[in-house]
Order: C-alpha cells, then sequence, then structure tokens
C-alpha cells in the first residue's frame, strides 16, 4: 500500500482501477453532471437565442434578429431602465445604510447582538414573503397612507406603489429593507479587522473621532466596498420574486426588469428565442460586472503575493 | 457599570439604532398583529393597527381551510411540498458537497481544480440561462411538475455552493493527516468517515443553514416547473394573493406569510451565527 502514498498518485494498475471505483464514481459523477449541465445549459441557451424557435425548440439561423427584436421591444427599454435607476439607488443606499449601522455598532454598543440579529433577519425570509408584505405596508388603501389618513392628516400621500412614475422606488425600499443588513454584516467584520496599531497611531497623533474614520479606517474598507457593490449589483440585475410579489411588474409595465421580461417572453408569450436571448443579455449584465471585479481580484492578489 | 456621565452622541448613538430597528421590526410585527386581527377589522382600518380581540382562527383558516384555485385545503400541502423538496435536497446536495469538497482539497486528482473552477462557476449564472434546458429534462425524463424535479434541480445546482463552502474549509486540515491515514492503509470512504466527517460539524451547519433556507425560499423554479397541488409555499402565497385579490382576506392572509416564513425564521433565530457565517463566506467567494 506504500504506492499509494504521494497525494498525486501515478497511473494506477487495472485491478486497482476495479477496486477504487466506487470512489471514482462518488467524486466524478455529481461534479461532472453539475460542470456538464452548467455548460451544456449555457450553450444549449445560447444556441437557442439564435434560432426561430418560438412554442417549441427548432433548429435553423435568424443571426441576431431575436436580439434585436428584444432590444428594440418597450418591455425590454423600460426594464434597462429600471434596472439603472434600481440597481444605482438600491446598491447607494443599501450601502450607505450598512455602512452607518455597522459604523454605529462599532462603538462598543450595548446590545450589539440582538440589534445585529435585527438587521440581519430579513435576508432569512424569501423574497416572496418581503415582496408581499411591503405590498400591503405601501399600498395607499391599506397602508402607511390609510393609517396617516385615519389619525387625521388626510392630504397626506404615499402612494408610489400604484404611480407609475415613483413605482419602481418600492422596489428600491423593500431591496434595502431586504439586504442592507448583508452590508452591515461584512462592513462590521471589515471595521473589526482593522489593524489595532494603526488606530493607537492615529490616536496618540491626537486624531478625533470623524479624523480617524475617514483618514484612518474607511481607506482600509475599500475592498469590502467593492465586494458588496458586486454582490448587490449581481442581485439588482437578477431581481424577479421581489417584483413579482410586490408589483408584478406594474403600474402596467411601469416596474419592468430584465427577469421578469425573460419569463415573460419564455413561458407567458412563448417566444423561446427572443427569451433566450433576453436571458443571454442578462448574462452579459452581469459579466459586465463580474469580469472587470475577477480582474481586479486578480491583480489584488498577485500584487499582495509580490508584496 | 463605569462612573461616567453618557455623553450626548452616545444617546444619539442609540437613538439611531433603535429608531432603525424600530423600521426594521415594522413588518414583521405588521404581519404578526394581523394574523391577529378578524378581515373585516382589517378592512374597517388600515393593515396597521392592535388587533380587538386575538383571532387565533386565523391561523386554523390559513393552514387547512382557505381556497386557492379550486382546492381548499389552506396552506399546508404546500407546506408538505416545500419541506418535500427542501430537506431531501439540502441534505444530498450537502452530502455530495462535503464529499466532492473533500475531494478536490486533500485527495487531489487529475483536473481537480479545473472541475472545481467550472462547478464554483455555476454561483454566478443566473438562474434564466438554464430555464429552459431544465424544462426539457424535466420533460424528457417525466419529473415536470414533481417533487422529484424539484429534488433534482436543487441538488445539481446547490452542489456549486456545498462544494465552495466545503472545499475552503477542507483546505485548512492538513494533508499529513490524510497521508499518515493512507500509509495505515485507510481508503477514500474510510477517511472521510473517520477523520474528515468528525471535523466537519461547523462547516455542515453552515452549509446545511444556507441551503435549507435558500431552496425553502426558492420562487422561480417553484413556479415554473409546477402547478397547483405541486406547488411550494413561495408560489402557493402569490397564487393565494391571486386568488383573493377581489375578496381580500388579509387577516388569514397575514397568518399564511408568517407561516410560510416560520422555517427560516426559527432557523435564523436558533442558528444566526452559523447563518451569518454562510452569508460572509459566500460572499468571499
Amino acid at each position: 500500500m506504500t504506492i499509494a502514498v504521494s497525494t498525486r498518485p501515478g497511473r494506477p494498475a487495472a485491478s486497482d482501477w476495479v477496486r477504487r471505483l466506487p470512489e471514482v464514481l462518488t467524486i466524478w459523477v455529481p461534479l461532472l453532471l453539475s460542470a456538464a449541465h452548467l455548460i451544456a445549459f449555457t450553450l444549449w441557451t445560447i444556441w437557442i437565442s439564435f434560432t426561430p424557435s418560438t412554442l417549441v425548440p427548432v433548429s435553423g439561423w435568424v443571426g441576431l434578429r431575436n436580439y434585436s427584436a428584444v432590444a428594440a421591444s418597450r418591455n425590454w427599454q423600460i426594464a434597462l431602465d429600471n434596472l439603472v435607476l434600481f440597481g444605482s439607488a438600491f446598491v447607494l443606499l443599501s450601502l450607505a445604510t450598512g455602512l452607518i449601522l455597522a459604523i454605529l455598532l462599532d462603538q462598543r454598543i450595548r446590545g450589539e447582538n440582538v440589534l445585529r440579529s435585527i438587521f440581519l433577519y430579513p435576508l432569512a425570509v424569501s423574497f416572496v414573503v418581503t415582496g408581499t408584505v411591503w405590498s400591503w405596508l405601501l399600498n395607499p388603501g391599506l397602508g402607511i397612507q390609510k393609517l396617516v389618513h385615519d389619525l387625521g392628516w388626510t392630504s397626506f400621500r404615499f402612494d408610489w406603489l400604484i404611480d407609475r412614475d415613483m413605482a419602481i422606488w418600492t422596489i428600491v425600499i423593500a431591496a434595502i429593507w431586504q439586504s442592507s443588513g448583508f452590508a452591515m454584516a461584512l462592513f462590521l467584520a471589515g471595521l473589526r479587522s482593522v489593524d489595532a496599531d494603526l488606530i493607537k497611531a492615529a490616536q496618540i497623533d491626537g486624531a478625533g473621532a470623524v479624523r480617524m474614520y475617514r483618514r484612518v479606517i474607511l481607506p482600509t474598507l475599500w475592498p469590502i466596498t467593492i465586494t458588496v457593490i458586486v454582490i448587490q449589483l449581481q442581485f439588482a440585475i437578477s431581481t424577479f420574486d421581489l417584483v413579482r410579489a410586490l408589483t408584478n411588474g406594474g403600474p402596467g409595465i411601469a416596474t419592468q426588469l430584465p427577469a421578469l421580461v425573460v419569463y415573460d417572453l419564455m413561458f407567458q408569450r412563448s417566444l423561446l428565442g427572443r427569451g433566450a436571448a433576453a436571458a443571454v443579455l442578462m448574462l452579459l449584465l452581469l459579466l459586465g460586472v463580474l469580469l472587470p471585479y475577477a480582474a481586479w481580484r486578480y491583480v489584488q492578489r498577485r500584487r499582495t503575493i509580490h508584496a | 457599570m463605569r462612573e461616567r456621565s453618557v455623553a450626548p452622541s452616545r444617546i444619539l448613538i442609540y437613538l439611531i439604532l433603535s429608531l432603525v430597528a424600530a423600521a426594521w421590526l415594522a413588518p414583521l410585527a405588521v404581519v404578526v398583529l394581523n394574523s391577529l386581527r378578524t378581515n373585516e377589522e382589517i378592512a374597517q382600518g388600515s393593515m396597521i393597527g392592535w388587533p380587538q380581540h386575538l383571532a387565533w382562527s386565523n391561523y386554523a383558516a390559513a393552514w387547512s381551510g382557505f381556497c386557492v384555485a379550486e382546492t381548499c385545503a389552506g396552506i399546508r400541502p404546500y407546506m408538505l411540498n416545500s419541506a418535500l423538496v427542501t430537506v431531501p435536497a439540502t441534505v444530498f446536495s450537502t452530502l455530495l458537497g462535503a464529499i466532492a469538497g473533500y475531494a478536490v482539497s486533500l485527495w487531489r486528482f487529475r483536473g481537480d481544480s479545473w472541475i472545481y473552477g467550472i462547478v464554483t462557476l455555476g454561483i454566478f449564472l443566473p438562474q434564466q440561462m438554464r430555464l429552459l434546458p431544465w424544462t426539457i429534462v424535466l420533460r424528457d425524463t417525466g419529473l415536470m411538475n414533481t417533487l422529484t424535479g424539484l429534488v433534482l434541480i436543487h441538488t445539481i445546482q446547490g452542489l456549486s455552493f456545498t462544494l465552495l463552502f466545503c472545499r475552503n474549509y477542507y483546505v485548512a486540515i492538513p494533508q499529513e493527516l490524510i497521508r499518515a491515514a493512507r500509509i495505515d492503509g485507510a481508503g477514500f470512504f474510510r477517511i472521510f468517515w473517520r477523520i474528515i466527517l468528525p471535523l466537519s460539524p461547523p462547516i455542515l451547519v453552515v452549509t446545511v443553514i444556507w441551503q435549507f433556507t435558500h431552496i425553502w425560499n426558492e420562487f422561480l423554479y417553484g413556479v415554473t416547473f409546477t402547478t397547483g397541488q405541486q406547488q411550494p409555499v413561495t408560489a402557493a402565497l402569490i397564487a393565494l394573493s391571486a386568488a383573493v385579490a377581489d375578496i381580500p382576506q388579509h387577516g388569514v392572509q397575514s397568518a399564511a406569510v408568517m407561516i410560510a416564513a416560520l422555517p427560516t425564521l426559527l432557523i435564523y433565530l436558533i442558528g444566526g451565527k452559523y447563518f451569518v457565517r454562510g452569508l460572509t463566506a459566500g460572499a468571499v467567494k
């Protein structure tokens, strides 16, 4: 049995293969299935996006016709506009909320654990639940507006849910409620890992609390900030459940987002080719976020190795 | 307690934190309170209010009474569906992820880093890219509109996450431990069973909580690949909202939302530390 000592064994004998069959199968079958489904599914969806498929997948080649049809559709244009607005507002606001909460919690607060749990619990519930509950709270005839009216202030208006121009902000509100805690958790971990000597040195130099954060602590947080931005953008691009439960894309198509367009094309209009094209466009949007991030991570890693 | 007067800035910090905490708890409070108010009471006022008397009957109605489409069995069958999908898929994906993570990190074999890289890329591939292929796979295997189909999807897709978690945990285990065991004649499975598994509880808890929460809360596959009585509870909640749109029953609906959210909320309450560890571990990918 001493042959098998090396961590990368050489070519084993044939009888050895038979004996090792169970472990080889256990290792490879799930991994290969998973890898194969990722590669095959991606390639297949890309292929369908170039075919004239409608109700069922068919072969054939229509070039970029599906893509131009999707890009020219009002649905997709509104979805993209919404994504830009929702993505930037949600990412910036949840980043700010998370950072402020993390800094406040880092001030040796009593009850920190309880507060942290409160800010994080929305992450444990589904977007369907979040969307449903916020659709009640933001419904002018049921929620906050109705409450204020019942209290006597009858001219109060908070009807974004049924306002075409403002409805997308209801999604921003619910998304911030759901996932600011995530940014907070990462920032808090970052704050806790700031070099204590760095802080001590700044204190000796007589830096006040505000100066300390601006000059010493916050600059160390920017790698975490970028990670949070990328993850939140990734979430924004693929948002589906939350909108389905909160506005269902409405009023009209005012809160349409790319993931809803894909679903609509594939399963409600049975335009498989166009649906696949919209899915590929979503993937490209994601890659537009993830590839620069991966490149940045790669450069960072090389830098720390060479430093 | 230190003898020190409380600075105004400290009061401000506590004030801000309490206000945000109240805002964060408000939606939960509203659902809990509404689940105890009658539909009529809510209809007369708003969704935000104190119960006049505790209407526990909402929970009974939500659990086994109200009607979605033609069936009037409440939320119970859909909760059962969710459990029958979530529990097996969590167990399978975690177990497979642990074995694969052990193989990739400690056993090492030709192509290990390649296959690891490809499988973990699955974390980033949007569901929309897989919807049509899964439709065809499920149809051709006769698993369309079955819970088994959803278990299959979540097991295979969950492997991307479970492999990442377990592999990153196992790389910290010294190779010498494995080498010594192999010299003693222990094989792949024996080492996994005797050495790796006993070291694994921390990462298995994180992985199980992560998988359970994600699969329980999943909606898109549930609504796409199942209909009617086969749907998981997330899809059923949407169907319920649509079904009662004409005659709202907000008390019963609130109770249904509470019941649907309870399993993952309980897990968060019990294993919050591990839940957060999973979140941050997933982020450092």
